[in-house]
């Protein structure tokens, strides 16, 4: 080290700007990985996008093109007479509003009632609604399956909802922003008589929206996308939420000429959750990722 | 709960630091008075759906899983007979267990290797302030967030040997398509790709934010100690970032281990690509309705869990470097 110091210190050629081995610099490092990375996903879904409106002949060659003959709806009219895509598309819409619906604000309050409520043994009641995080929901789906069944759940929307409202995640998430919400402005408005009702609904609620945001989106992308517990506990066509329903599609058609209305299907699963998360896209990205076990 | 250190991962803006935390201890009541029978009260009204929820969908399955795995047991039938230990007995004797579990240690290593690997890779790449960069991660990151049905459909459509753009290409460069769906050890393979492209971009956006939280003058002062940029790499920025790679190593595994939606709609069979988890749904939906089997399976994956998740927080957590 000491050695390297006695260097003088002149700039090395290529840290200045604009000279070539800077500018080649900036692309093959610079730009190049960026745009190599944006391409191998966005690609893919390209393809899908445009394969949906391709006909069975464009499709079925070995010398694929990039564009479609044409742009009609050809494919989307037919899965639509193959399986009930209007009702499939509804089910997964009901199915992802209730369900997020009711677990953001059960997750209000069981996150108000931990920070804010006195009660004997909050440390450990928040303990196991953390250790939840920990259960894969794969190992629940058989004795939950027996369960909803016996209760008569099988087929309907109840039964496809119900096991997931249980809400660790979003319990987890809005303890740590209520925490962080300042004590005065709480005691202040305990000191003036207002219930916790009031303090939730006037205080709480609306300078955490951001967080209730982040949480409400969060689970209306896991409902959507949700597919192993409804895809054990319906099996009536007409009840199928959309990934649920592709299944069926799929197994149905069973051949290299259904891509094109496979393709229809996918994009009616994936350009949604797609456009919502362009929209929101912050509070998602940090919803997703702040999954973090902290105490 | 012992605590994992998060990095905060928001690609931009940073959260207000605490003014004083909201449940600062207060002053104590000596006696228990009426506001405080009425907290019980509130707290009750306001927790208990959520906790009864959870542990009716959530506790309840993990002791009915224990008590089915002593069972024989058709999925649907009235009848049931104990077994005890049998199923586990079996479990750990079949000779279709070891295929198995070496499936779903090469599927957890190589997607997690491949997810945290490629995302560090990524992560460097977007680590720069240059225009269109925002939506470049905003791009990386979204197949975490898409169906796994239709990302397994979109990539099967891909991958299909005959019309499928992958083995156009692979034909241009003069070469065939492999079998990816008759050769076992090839739909491991394609489905691993999948896996690591639906979640290279978690692991990217987390290791952006630890990127972002290293000190720049640590990194100036190897540079004037005349350090090249890959000695830098490998000696201040690699060991920096070890408690974003601790972190992502904890998450990433435990989420490659609860893999389903790709396998089911890539393999439904899952010659191939069966693990643990798969190994668990087929056995009680895919034909044969063993219930009592597919419990104990199911037992044995949350063991695994939970003791990869102790070790993990106990051994591995010492060795991490922390700022």
């Amino acid at each position: 080290m000491t050695a390297v110091a006695e260097r003088p210190p002149v700039t090395p050629r290529r840290d200045r700007p604009l000279s070539r081995r800077n500018l080649v610099a900036t692309i093959t490092t610079g730009y190049l990985p960026i745009v190599l990375a944006t391409l191998v996903v966005v690609l893919p879904l390209l393809w899908m996008v445009l394969a949906s409106f391709k006909s069975t002949g464009e499709l079925l060659t070995q010398t694929p093109s990039v564009l479609p003959d044409s742009f009609a709806p050809t494919n989307y009219a037919e899965a639509a007479r193959r399986v009930p895509f209007g009702r499939l598309f509804l089910n997964s819409v009901i199915v992802t509003v209730i369900g997020a619906s009711v677990k953001v604000v059960l997750a209000v309050f069981t996150a108000y009632a931990l920070v804010f409520v006195r009660f004997p043994g909050k440390k450990v009641i928040f303990a196991l609604v953390l250790a939840t995080l920990m259960v894969p929901p794969q190992v629940q789906v058989l004795p939950n399956y027996v369960f909803i069944s016996d209760l008569g759940g099988r087929d309907t929307y109840w039964g496809i909802i119900l096991p997931g409202l249980a809400t660790g995640f979003g319990t987890f998430l809005l303890r740590q922003q209520f925490m962080t919400l300042p004590a005065s402005i709480l005691e202040a408005a305990e000191i003036d008589g207002a219930s916790h009702w009031k303090r939730l609904t006037r205080i709480v609620v609306p300078i955490s929206t951001p967080a209730i945001a982040t949480v409400a989106l969060v689970n209306i992308v896991f409902e959507w996308n949700e597919y192993l517990w409804p895809l054990v506990i319906i099996s009536d066509p007409d009840m199928m939420t959309l990934p649920v329903g592709l299944t069926l599609l799929f197994n149905s058609e069973n051949g290299a000429d259904a891509y094109g209305v496979l393709m229809a299907g996918t994009v009616m699963i994936i350009v949604p959750v797609l456009v919502v998360f362009a929209a929101f896209q912050r509070y998602i990205v940090s919803g997703l990722t702040q999954g973090a076990v902290k105490d | 709960m012992a605590s994992v250190t998060a990095p905060s991962a928001e690609i931009s803006g940073a959260t207000p630091a605490p003014l004083v935390r909201a449940d600062a201890p207060r002053p104590t009541r000596k006696r228990f008075s009426h506001r405080s029978r009425r907290d019980y009260l509130v707290f009750l009204a306001f927790a208990t759906p959520n906790l009864v929820l959870i542990a009716l969908f959530t506790y309840r399955p993990l002791l009915s899983n224990i008590y089915y795995s002593t069972l024989n047991w058709t999925l649907g039938s009235p009848v049931a007979t104990p077994v005890g230990l049998g199923n586990y007995r079996e479990f750990f004797t079949s000779p279709d267990t070891q295929g198995v579990l070496v499936t779903t240690a090469v599927f957890t290593v190589a997607t997690v290797g491949g997810s945290m690997g490629l995302g560090l890779l990524v992560a460097l790449a977007l680590n720069k302030r240059v225009r269109g960069v925002g939506f470049a991660r905003a791009a990386v990151f979204s197949p975490f967030v898409l169906s796994g049905v239709g990302v397994g459909l979109v990539w099967l459509f891909i991958f299909d040997p005959v019309i499928g753009v992958l083995s156009y290409v692979l034909r241009l460069a003069g070469s065939s398509s492999p079998e990816w769906f008759n050769n076992p050890t090839l739909t491991l393979v394609m489905v691993i790709v999948v896996y690591i492209w639906k979640n290279v971009g978690y692991c990217a956006v987390i290791y952006l934010a630890g990127l972002q939280s290293i000190n720049q003058d640590l990194i100036e002062a190897a540079a004037i100690d005349g350090a090249n940029s890959r000695r830098t790499f490998f000696s201040i920025v690699l060991p920096l970032l070890s408690p974003t790679t601790f972190f992502l190593l904890v998450t990433t595994m435990l989420n490659s281990l609860q893999a389903f939606d790709l396998l089911r709609i890539m393999n439904p069979l899952g010659r191939g690509t069966n693990t643990l988890i798969y190994e668990a749904y087929l056995q009680a939906f895919g034909g044969a309705n063993r219930a009592g089997y597919s419990a104990t399976i199911s037992t044995v994956l949350f063991v695994l869990l939970v003791l990869l998740t102790v070790f993990q927080l106990s051994i591995l957590e010492r060795k991490v470097h922390y700022r």
